[in-house]
């Protein structure tokens, strides 16, 4: 008896535990205030925070996430590219610079921006002199030739960008450097001399120097190439080699001996040295990167909910804090394909029904990610406001999701399903939201989830799409450079639908759109494509393919010991490569 | 039909006639009587019996509950999430309580924690009882099947209980429920998950059950009066259910209460896992496996899911230990 008093005497105890913490958690700490060098918050989205060109002392980057690879054929994570910019260099690449001007490509390995000739199909670059590999080789541009084949061989060397490989194949699908026997290698690439390299491509393309600024385009030495094992022990072209790279632990950042400042005006290489190490524990990394032991956190995801409640509420933590968008939007795409949303009034009702703000706070809330009005986010050129929808506002407009469904002949609303990936906790709570306010106008919607690691075969299947009558789909999609094309082409080009991989989940095979693409890519100005993305961009929102849903933002917080600091816009992450310490530890 | 054998226990204190009162005078009791009795005695397992009861009345009185307090489980308020942190957490203490939300909100929706964890009880309270059953009529069956008939029909049985037993029936289930197709009998929404979920917990149950079940028919069916009707010429049907089965009442009846209790925590780690109901159906378990992420900043959210599933495993298991031993005061 006195054992089950005691359980019951638990209950008691339990419930009064409750009460205690919660009470804690309700008392706001209001103690702090500015602590360090003049740093705000999101300064560094437009501005250098700390700037300096004090060199020394060990940059501690930590992450929940291994590198996908080290290989600059492979890495495609965005914070991968990021640490490329430590010892990566291609023919062209980002200034570190804070805001737009941070986009604007520079010569790097070349020495100038390359000739466009034969109506922008041919493309010739010439060499900076003096640029070494990390064992003292001299980098030629047959070395730039060697890696562009590399990443053809995606047998070898598969999940990288792949779109130099539509760019320069001229229909021979070429097997990459492993197979081909052919001591010409390549057709499409030639190199007249050491110093100078040709690009044919097959049709004019304004993204192709986006495309060359990716690692994929990165000098590789042959004689040092072993294949999928070359990640363990990458050569380096830039400021910093790594060492001692263990999977799922980290690796070292040591300078590079053979690297010459005088040949690189993109990279600063201030620490002496860098580290990463990759943790399992989230929540024990937020607490260090706070309490000042590491820098920052490298996959630049945000901190876990329990940081950003104590970084918000302390004004000293929230100064060293950047929260700017990525060109990443977080959109719901509406299936053309799927009764009733073959009907454009049907599609229209969903953009009025769903709440902006309720999508924004499924996703976190404001610090996660600010309203979208249409589908190009504010990085990308050719962006605008504008807003057919009100979606502004972030409110459901009921009445006027309730006249779209009356035009559309179905006035007190269908059923529908609407697709989120399990793996991923916000897109289901995305669904859960959207589905919420559907209900709002009698539009019954049921959730199907799936497995994000499946999603080529599940969404990016029409027919699994139509099987299941999913109509409405929870999804993101970020740029890999900032163009309208890598923003929006795979997403609305109806030429790239496929049976299974699609991107186009809407299933929009739009003539109008389609022409605006191809425009777009001829053009050699790159304010000429950006207008096309304009135009192609409302046709988009006229034609309600996707309910945009938010730019996704993160909260990140930075050592204040750091200088230099400051937002990249093409990767939507702090530039790694321009920071440095202030007290040279 | 033979009166069942639990009669050891009932002899009682002869007490000389003249000092019993006239409304206390000894009439012959029968042994749910006497159960009963002890039971009252038992003030823990008769609190838990109470706190059963209201639990079973919350879960069927779940629509007349939220309609009383004026709130539905799916309607988001997210103007009452704390707009100035901006994190989606509830403003105000205690995870938003007020009058309007008696338990307060969820974070990030909104929607009333009150009436998700009334209808989250319904939900639990169903899979429960309905594994629980299943499990029931499989186990009593099989069990004295296998005890009552022995040979191969118990080394069959025998043995696919222990295969059940050793089968790894938590990843099993998180397999199975992650690839049933939404539709089923021509069910949607949560109606499929639900019965996937009875089926998979009672499905897994069942040995438990069956073993007790065959280790007592395994001693009654030596008994005399299984003797005497098999010589009356008693079928081995009419013998299994007219004879056995009503002496099998009392530890099937507690086996079941203390099944119920695991089986709502299988739900509740089956739906924290992810492959419980769909959302927005409220679970106490997906909502546990929600509040996570919010511990620190909102650690009222975390609380009463976890204080619900306390509750209502605690209480069945004071109710069932309490059963047992009015049932089986001998037993340990």
């Amino acid at each position: 008896m006195i054992t089950r008093n005691k359980a019951l005497a638990a209950v008691a105890v339990v419930g009064a535990l409750a009460l205690t913490t919660s009470a804690c958690s309700s008392s706001k700490s209001t103690t702090g205030g500015g602590g360090n060098g003049g740093s705000t918050f999101n300064a560094a989205a437009t501005s250098i925070v700390n700037p300096s060109t004090k060199p020394g002392g060990t940059l501690k980057l930590w992450s929940t996430q291994d590198v996908d690879s080290l290989d600059p054929a492979i890495g495609y994570y965005a914070f991968v590219w990021d640490l490329q910019r430590f010892y990566v260099r291609s023919l062209v690449g980002y200034p570190s610079k804070p805001g737009a001007a941070g986009l604007q490509l520079q010569p790097d390995l070349a020495s100038a921006m390359p000739t466009v000739t034969n109506d922008g199909k041919t493309y010739t670059f010439k060499l900076k002199s003096g640029i070494k590999f990390s064992d003292g080789t001299p980098v030629t541009s047959k070395d730039i030739k060697y890696g562009i084949e590399r990443v053809f061989a995606q047998d070898v060397l598969p999940n990288g960008p792949i779109y130099l490989i539509s760019d320069l194949d001229e229909g021979q699908k070429y097997p990459g450097p492993y197979k081909d026997k052919d001591p010409q290698g390549l057709k499409s690439v030639q190199t007249p001399d050491d110093s100078t390299i040709v690009f044919n491509l097959q049709q004019a393309n304004s993204d192709f120097l986006y495309h060359l600024a990716m690692g994929g385009a990165s000098p590789i030495e042959q004689a040092k190439d072993d294949g999928a094992n070359y990640a363990k022990h990458p050569l380096s072209t830039g400021p910093y080699v790594i060492e001692n790279y263990v999977a799922n632990k980290g690796f070292d950042m040591v300078r590079n001996k053979y690297w010459d400042k005088s040949t690189d005006s993109l990279h600063s290489a201030l620490p002496d040295k860098i580290t990463f190490t990759v943790t399992t524990n989230a929540d024990d990394l937020d607490s260090r990167l706070l309490d000042g032991s590491i820098d920052v956190d490298a996959a630049q995801r945000g901190v876990q909910t329990a940081a950003q409640g104590k970084i918000l509420t302390t004004p000293s933590l929230k100064a060293d804090t950047v929260d700017a968008p990525a060109a990443t939007i977080r959109y719901i795409s509406i299936q053309t394909k799927v009764a009733p949303f073959d009907n454009v009034d049907c599609r229209k009702a969903v953009e009025y029904a769903i709440s902006g703000t309720d999508q924004q706070t499924a996703r976190g809330g404001k610090w996660a990610g600010q309203l979208a009005t249409n589908m190009l986010p504010p990085a990308i050129p050719g962006s605008d406001n504008y807003d057919p929808y009100n979606l502004a506002a972030g409110q459901s407009q009921v009445t006027q999701a309730k006249a779209e469904l009356a035009k559309c002949g179905k006035p007190n609303g269908f059923s529908t399903t609407i697709a989120a990936r399990s793996t991923s906790p916000k897109d289901v709570k995305q669904a859960v939201a959207a589905q919420a306010a559907l209900k709002a106008i009698g539009v019954t919607a049921d959730i199907k989830q799936y497995d994000g690691s499946q999603s080529g075969s599940t969404v990016g299947s029409p027919d699994w799409m139509h099987s299941n009558s999913i109509g409405l789909n929870v999804f993101g999609w970020g740029s890999d450079y900032p163009t309208g094309s890598g923003m929006l082409s795979v997403l609305i080009d109806g030429r790239l639908i496929s049976k299974s991989g699609n991107n186009n989940y809407s299933e929009i095979n739009d003539p109008q759109i389609n022409g605006w693409i191809d425009d777009a890519a001829k053009a050699s100005d790159p304010a000429t494509a950006a207008a096309d993305y304009t135009k192609i961009n409302h046709r988009v929102m006229d034609l309600a393919l996707y309910f945009p849903g938010v730019v996704e933002q993160s909260l990140n917080y930075y050592n204040p010991r750091l200088t230099n600091v400051m937002f990249n816009q093409e990767l939507g992450m702090l530039d790694f490569s321009a920071l440095g310490t202030s007290d040279g530890k | 039909m033979t009166a069942p054998l639990h009669d050891s226990g009932t002899a009682t204190l002869e007490v000389p006639a003249d000092q019993v009162p006239e409304s206390a005078k000894i009439t012959g009791r029968s042994p749910g009587r006497i159960a009963w009795n002890r039971l009252k005695k038992d003030k823990v397992a008769l609190g838990g019996g109470i706190v059963v009861i209201l639990l079973i009345l919350v879960g069927i009185l779940a629509p007349v509950l939220c309609a009383l307090v004026g709130q539905d489980p799916d309607t988001f308020h997210t103007n009452l999430l704390d707009a100035s942190l901006g994190i989606g957490t509830p403003a105000g203490s205690f995870g938003g309580m007020s009058s309007t939300h008696l338990l307060g909100i969820d974070p990030i929706s909104g929607r009333d924690l009150f009436s998700r964890v009334v209808y989250g009880a319904q939900i639990s309270l169903i899979v429960a009882f309905g594994s629980a059953l299943l499990a029931v009529i499989i186990g009593v069956v099989a069990g004295m099947a296998a005890g009552f008939f022995g040979g191969w029909v118990d080394s069959v049985i025998s043995r696919v209980m222990d295969i059940l037993l050793a089968f790894p029936q938590l990843l099993f289930s998180i397999a199975l429920l992650s690839v049933m197709p939404d539709k089923l009998f021509g069910l949607s929404g949560s109606g499929p998950r639900i019965l996937v979920l009875i089926f998979v917990i009672g499905f897994f149950g069942w040995p438990y059950i069956g073993r007790i079940v065959r280790g007592q028919a395994l001693s009654l069916r030596e008994r005399e009066f299984v003797e005497a009707a098999r010589s009356l010429g008693g079928g081995s049907v009419h013998i299994l259910f007219k004879e056995l089965l009503p002496n099998l009442v009392a530890p099937i009846l507690v086996y079941t209460t203390l099944m119920i209790p695991t089986n709502i925590l299988n739900e509740a780690a089956l739906s924290f896992l992810g492959v419980g109901v769909k959302p927005p159906t409220p679970s106490w378990g997906q909502m546990l496996s929600d509040s996570i992420q919010y511990y620190t900043v909102d650690p009222t959210y975390m609380v009463i899911p976890g204080l619900a599933i306390f509750i209502t495993v605690l209480s069945f298991n004071l109710f069932g230990d309490g059963l047992r031993d009015a049932l089986d005061p001998k037993g340990n």
